[in-house]
């Protein structure tokens, strides 16, 4: 999809988003100033590795957190003339759900095993759009061929624990799409099930977004999906977005250390699969730091005095790419 | 007597450590007041091959296909149903308990989650020397620099011998894993999805220590996973498991620039590819419906119900296991 149309409305603007966590052992600095913003029908690839701080921006946009212990400190999100994060909770409940969908990881624990997955289903129709009982049900029917559950009308009456976990992820999905959200919020959404079945989940999200043209979020750690699937990437590591830009310029022509090492991580980049797997040495950064150096510098091969003094800033580089690092990789040398 | 014939093949051909003979594994499904066993859930139906010594083998394919069930029926750690486990000529599957706990120390596992396999109340040090103390090979101060030895082995500071499993990282407990395997010098292991819970960054370092460990000493890997990529990283032969069957059996080359079996092409399909490029351009073959149940499979080939090219005689008869010749072998009527 093209996305070269810069002008119009984005869907979802985040602006400086800080979320911490009070725990016993101290704060825990969670989402450090992350800005992002959605056009219509755009795909945004999420990536880092666990902890890195992606879901919990994404629960963040919704209030989803448990709050205490989390709060959020700063930050403003800007969807539909409104800042979610400002709103009273009665109208972000009507914004869950209905203008802004999500998908979880596991669709055992994001079912209700006591209900039918009809009744799962027509409750957000009932609720946000105000259907009756047979129009929530013939669009439930509906949704579920969208997403490809043969004989639907029959599947309505099912429990969650007669289907199996593609066919879960499914019904997940068709609860999401009920009431034809503006943004879909997807977090990890394939990651809990097989390769034959993700291929047929990330095939049906190629085919909605022609369809529907929602603005999609797609969380995930296989950069192999997100290869396949996004506009664009956002790389994160210890509650920043390290690296943002069109997928094809970051897999190209990646600039974070991070980024750089993270691909080299992957096996087989070299085709013959003979040489050594390269690693990212160190450990993943303790967060209960104030982000007050660039979090990636303790495992960083090219840092130096400034990396452990400083905190960059993610500063436009080039055509669209965005990069917050001290160093420039092409050059080999400082940035000035 | 015929067991005595065949323990004679086993010291003609000296390249072979594991040989996997008809080897079936069913759990029996019981019901009703009386209990009456109704039927078979068939995890592992009929399987046969070989592992080389000092081969890394692969066994691949989707939840629920048996492949970690194979792994632990090889081990003996269930009582297989019917068939044989030769490693290094004795068969496993028949030896009494005394018997077997002696060649144990031969045959080692390491498993998926290093959490859940390491006892959170045991040190470090206690969990790698519990199976030297079962066997009863060293004691004392020999213990002690043996564990030292093995911790070293595996890129762990020997210092950290008094502490517990939850000081350390996933990754380093996965290591604290592969020393207790290590610890009775075994031929054999099997690895149970051994990366499939740690980050992409740390995926690496285990992979490359599991090589480093056999160049070293010499061992044999039964290696189970879903991560084909990483499969054809570290594998030197591929097997590919659907429904309890093995569906293809070849070399990693082979495997993945010429797949035979239609399951094989529908699964290397699947994998997500890491580079937008190769994705967009991509044909993807997307198999229909979900794996059948292993209580009730299909009739004729197990794969005939998603197969996108299977005929009638496909629906009727299960096919045989047929050498496509160069160490290429398939079980499927068409393929070839």
């Amino acid at each position: 999809m093209d996305l070269d149309s810069q002008t119009s409305e984005p869907v979802i603007e985040v602006t400086d988003l800080k979320t911490v966590f009070h725990t016993q052992d101290g704060t825990v600095y969670a989402v450090n100033g992350l800005s992002f913003q959605l056009q219509p029908g755009e795909l945004l690839g999420v990536v880092g590795e666990s902890g890195c701080g992606k879901s919990v921006t994404m629960m963040s946009l919704l209030k989803l957190l448990p709050m205490p212990p989390a709060e959020i400190v700063s930050g403003t999100v800007q969807f539909e003339g409104k800042d979610l994060l400002q709103i009273d909770d009665d109208e972000l409940r009507k914004i869950r759900g209905g203008r802004i969908g999500f998908i979880f990881q596991d669709p055992m624990t994001s079912l209700n095993p006591v209900f039918t997955i009809g009744f799962q289903i027509m409750e957000p129709l009932r609720e946000h759009l105000g259907m009756d009982k047979n129009e929530a049900r013939d669009k439930a029917v509906e949704l579920l061929e969208l997403v490809g559950i043969p004989s639907a009308r029959e599947r309505l009456r099912d429990f969650p624990h007669q289907f199996s976990g593609g066919m879960r992820q499914r019904v997940v999905i068709a609860i999401a799409l009920a009431c034809d959200p503006k943004l879909l919020i997807a977090d990890e959404p394939t990651t809990a099930l097989d390769v034959t079945v993700q291929a047929q989940i990330l095939e049906i999200v190629r085919e909605l977004r022609q369809k529907l043209g929602m603005a999609i979020v797609w969380i995930t750690h296989d950069l192999g999906v997100v290869a396949g699937i996004a506009d664009r990437v956002a790389v994160m590591y210890g509650g920043f977005i390290v690296e943002y830009a069109h997928v094809s310029a970051l897999f190209e022509n990646p600039q974070h250390p991070y980024t750089i090492a993270l691909l080299e991580t992957l096996p087989g980049t070299n085709a013959d699969g003979e040489h050594r797997l390269l690693s990212i040495s160190g450990q993943a950064p303790n967060l209960t730091h104030k982000p007050n150096s660039c979090p990636f510098a303790p495992r960083c091969k090219f840092a130096f005095d400034k990396c452990r003094e400083q905190n960059p800033q993610l500063e436009m580089r080039g055509d669209d790419h965005k990069v917050s690092c001290w160093f420039d990789v092409d050059k080999n040398e400082a940035r000035a | 007597m015929a067991d005595i014939a065949q323990m004679d093949d086993q010291e003609i051909d000296p390249n072979v450590l594991v040989r996997v003979d008809d080897l079936h594994m069913h759990f029996p499904i019981y019901k009703g007041i009386l209990r009456r066993q109704v039927g078979a859930v068939k995890a592992v139906d009929g399987l046969t091959f070989d592992i080389r010594r000092g081969e890394t083998l692969g066994l691949v394919g989707e939840s629920g296909c048996g492949k970690s069930t194979a792994g632990r029926a090889i081990l003996r750690l269930y009582d297989p149903t019917s068939g044989h486990v030769h490693i290094n000529g004795k068969d496993i599957a028949e030896l009494s308990r005394t018997e077997l706990r002696k060649i144990r120390p031969q045959m080692q596992m390491i498993f998926q989650d290093p959490q859940a396999s390491l006892n959170p109340r045991m040190t470090v040090g206690s969990i790698v020397s519990e199976p030297l103390d079962e066997h009863g090979i060293v004691s004392g101060k020999e213990k002690k620099a043996r564990v030292g030895e093995l911790l070293d082995a595996v890129g762990l500071n020997p210092s950290f011998v008094n502490r517990y499993p939850h000081e350390f990282s996933g990754g380093q407990r996965q290591r604290i894993g592969i020393a207790r395997a290590l610890a009775l010098n075994p031929e054999f292991i099997v690895c149970d999805e051994p990366i499939a819970a740690l980050d992409v960054s740390i995926q690496a370092q285990v992979v490359n220590l599991l090589e480093d460990l056999q160049s070293k000493l010499g061992l044999t890997y039964l290696f189970i996973s879903h991560d084909l990529s990483m499969v054809r990283h570290i594998a030197d032969r591929v097997a590919v498991m659907y429904l309890g069957k093995i569906m293809e059996l070849t070399s990693v080359d082979k495997l993945f620039k010429t797949p035979k079996h239609p399951y094989t092409k529908a699964l290397l399909s699947a994998v997500p590819v890491p580079d937008p490029k190769i994705e967009a351009k991509r044909e993807r073959i997307i198999l229909q419906g979900d794996v059948p149940n292993p209580a009730n499979p299909p009739k004729g080939c197990v794969f005939s119900t998603r197969c996108p090219i299977a005929e009638d005689k496909c629906f009727k008869d299960a096919p045989k296991w047929r050498d496509l010749g160069g160490d290429q072998y398939v079980a499927c009527h068409l393929a070839g």
